[in-house]
Order: C-alpha cells, then structure tokens, then sequence
C-alpha cells in the first residue's frame, strides 16, 4: 500500500531514484490492437536511450568547463533519468517478461530490475548514447544530434494508441526543446569561436556521424539540423555509417564499462534496504 | 454546510512543495484532484513537474501525512500524467509568492501546437529583477539549481536570482 510505504513503516529498496511506483494509479492497460511485447521493446528503446546517455552526462559531474554548464548537464541527465523511469516503468507493466527474475522477495521495483540487472547484450540502446564522453565538443554534438533527433520521435509520439507512451512524450517533448537549443546554441557558439574550438567541434561531427543513421531520422529531422549546422557554418561530413546494431542489442565495449560502474552497487548488494 | 470533500480539499491545499516552500502544491499547479469515496478514503492525483522530479516521493508523504493528522486515516495519492504540467497552472497567489520569495515567476509557456521551433538566438524575457525590479538583466544559464529554474543576474543590482522557466 503506498500509505504505509510513505509513512516509512517499512524498509526500501536502497539504490532506486524514488520510493515507489511512477506510474501509481496510472492506467497502464495495453489497448487491444497493441502487441503488448512491441510495446515493451520499443519502451525500452527510448528507455535505454535516455538511461545510458543520462548516465553518461552524469560524468560531468564537477568535470564541466564552468559552474553553469555542469548544472545545465547535470539537469539534463535528471530529465533523461525521469524519461528513462516512465519508460521501463512503462515495459515492464506492458510485458513483464522482460524484467530480469530477481529472488523471492527481493524489493527492487521492476523500473530498477530493468536498469540495474541486465546484461548489456539486454541493452537496446542506440550506439551513439554509450560512446565515451570526449571533450566537450563531443559532448554538446551528441546531445545535439540525440535531442534533435528525440525531440522529433516524442512529437510523433504525442498521438500513439497507448496513452502512457503518449503521456510521457508530451511531458518529455517540453523538457527535450530546452535540451536541444541548449545543445544547438553551444554547438554554433563552438563552431564560430575559436580556431581550436572549431577544430574540436567538426572533429566530434566526423566521428560521431557515423552514428547518425542508426538513429533512422526523418526528413523534418534532417531539417532542423540543417539550420544549426547552416549557423555553424558547418557541412554535413563525408564519413562511412557505422554499423550500429544496438536496437538488436548488439553493442561496443563503452556499455560494458558504464554499465559496470553503474549496476555494481546494487548487484553487490541486491537485497539492500534502508 | 462543509463536506468531508471541502474539508479534504482544503487540508490537502495547504501541503507547500519541498524545492519551493513558499508556494503551495496547490498553487503551484501540483496537486491536481482530491476525491473522497464513499468510505471516507482520500484519493488524491499530483502530477510532476519534470519527468526526473526527484520530489514526487516526498510531495506524497507530506500529502499523506497533513491529511492523516486531520484525521482522515485512509489516504491514497496517485500520479496523473496527462495533461503534462505546464507553468501557466501557477496561480496569481503562488506567482506573488515566487517573487516575494526573489524568484522571478514565469512568463506565459509557449504554444506547443505544431513542432517546437528551434531556437539559436538568446532566450527573450520580459522578466525583472525580483530585488530591484530592474528590466537590465540578463540570462546566465537555462539551466539552474532545479530543473524548474533558469539563472539570471540583475546588471542593476549585479545580484543573481532564480526565474521559473516557462514549460
Ligand atoms: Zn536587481
């Protein structure tokens, strides 16, 4: 009962963001011309998108070049965290099969289930989001292409069958434009700066471009892009597509290590309360 | 005649958000719906902010907690997450609360009929200085100590201060 959860009559779960279900008192009933398990998979997509680049925005942490950008990415990384909550939280109701099996008892909420207890090769995140940070040129430019990109999907979201899965895109689409002109705005300032800062922003659009298709953008996407990189003054690079497989959960080393360091606390201690 | 309903609506209004403790959950568009069953239970609806509101947990407690200590023993808060919070559910009394408190309250949100436009140039505010009440000021970061706020400083008083973005 969440009374009683409140009220702090009983232990919690240790290492999850909050107490209790995000989707308490939601209806969360699959409509019946959706595949709950489709469902599932493609909340996890979105999910694991924003956990993992949530995560990797968190490096930030008391690393940013000042004061105002480590708390702009530090706030980003919360918004993403809160995307990646309703998301898992979302999956796991729509098909639980897809939450790892804990022991009996165990008070992990399925949301952190999904999180903390998959392997990477469960992972169904886009390369791009697990890639090691780089300076600061490569940071802005992948939040730049994944918010432009994201921004687009949770509008055509807005309109989905499932209810949930509309919700939470309208609520995350208000929190994604702010992080798309904060990207866009840093990704222009950079490419106009100095020589160096130039240098350093196209060098992050060459090697993160490879990474752009697997996102299968839209045309209205490729638009939006267009006039930052047209204020930037900057082309589209030439470079060979990667071959990003991660919505197959095919994945690079980089996931491995973040999720290493992310998962360890609570898979060293699963049955951890407070 | 006061109902059970009215007395439950009314106790449920005075609980203030733990970021923003000079404004009620009321009056800062928070607390949604309060029913009453024919029982006697509360049920109460909030939705968040922000999608990563890290205060849900504690909004609910305290929900829980005001209404238990006046007397109504079963109390249940649950999340409505449609329509998405937006800033203009703010009312006129928490705005005047922001400000007392020298937080500069937010302009109307922008329409989101079509897709949002992208935007390269400096945000625009008619804001002031909650202060000196100074136009001069100028924005710091969109980015601020809570996902709510964005930072400016006043070039009349030089002081920074907190405005609540539009959302
Ligand atoms: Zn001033």
């Amino acid at each position: 009962m969440i009374s009683d959860d409140l009220l702090g009559s009983e232990a919690h779960w240790a290492f999850g963001t909050d107490f209790e279900d995000p989707l308490a008192g939601v209806d969360t009933t699959v409509p019946d011309d959706i595949d709950p398990a489709a469902l599932a998979r493609y909340c996890l997509m979105l999910g694991d998108d924003a956990l993992v680049l949530s995560q990797r925005l968190s490096e930030w942490c008391s690393r940013a070049p000042d004061l105002e950008e480590d708390i702009a990415l530090a706030n980003i990384a919360l918004d993403l965290l809160g995307e990646a909550r309703l998301l898992l939280a979302r999956a796991a109701v729509a098909d639980p099969s897809v939450v790892p099996s804990l022991p009996d008892g165990s008070p992990v909420p399925a949301e952190d289930a999904l999180a903390f207890f998959r392997s990477p090769a469960e992972f169904r995140n886009v390369t791009m989001t697990e890639l090691p940070n780089g300076d600061f040129a490569e940071t802005i430019t992948r939040l730049l292409l994944f918010s432009v990109w994201r921004l687009a999907e949770f509008e055509s979201l807005l309109t989905h069958p499932d209810a949930v899965l509309a919700a939470v895109a309208a609520k995350g689409r208000k929190e994604l434009a702010y992080h798309r002109d904060f990207a866009a705005r840093w990704f222009v300032t950079l490419a106009r700066g100095t020589a160096e800062s130039r240098r350093r922003v196209l060098t992050a659009l060459a090697g993160l471009w490879a990474f752009w298709p697997e996102l299968d953008a839209p045309a209205d996407v490729e638009v939006v892009l267009d006039q930052v990189f047209a204020a930037a003054d900057v082309s589209r690079p030439e470079v060979t597509p990667a071959r990003g497989l991660g919505r197959e959960c095919v994945h690079t080393e980089a996931l491995t290590d973040l999720l290493a360091e992310m998962q360890s606390v609570a898979r060293a201690h699963p049955r951890g309360l407070w | 005649m006061v109902t059970v309903l009215d007395r439950a609506r009314a106790v449920a209004a005075t609980v203030v958000d733990p970021e923003l403790p000079m404004l009620t959950l009321a009056d800062l568009g928070v607390l949604r719906d309060v029913e009453v069953s024919a029982l006697g239970g509360v049920l109460v609806s909030i939705t968040p902010t922000y999608s990563g509101c890290p205060a849900m947990a504690t909004m609910r407690d305290d929900l829980v907690r005001t209404l238990r200590c006046e007397g109504f023993a079963d109390v249940e808060v649950k999340i409505a997450l449609q329509p998405a919070w937006t800033t203009d559910w703010i009312t006129p009394a928490g705005r005047a609360a922001l400000a007392e408190a020298g937080i500069s309250p937010p302009g109307p949100a922008p329409r989101r009929d079509g897709p949002v436009l992208l935007s390269l140039g400096p945000v625009r505010r008619a804001n002031r200085c909650p202060r000196c009440d100074s136009e001069d000021v100028e924005l710091t970061s969109e980015f601020s100590s809570t996902a709510c706020k964005a930072l400016y400083r006043c070039r009349a008083c030089l002081e920074p201060f907190d405005h609540v973005k539009e959302i």
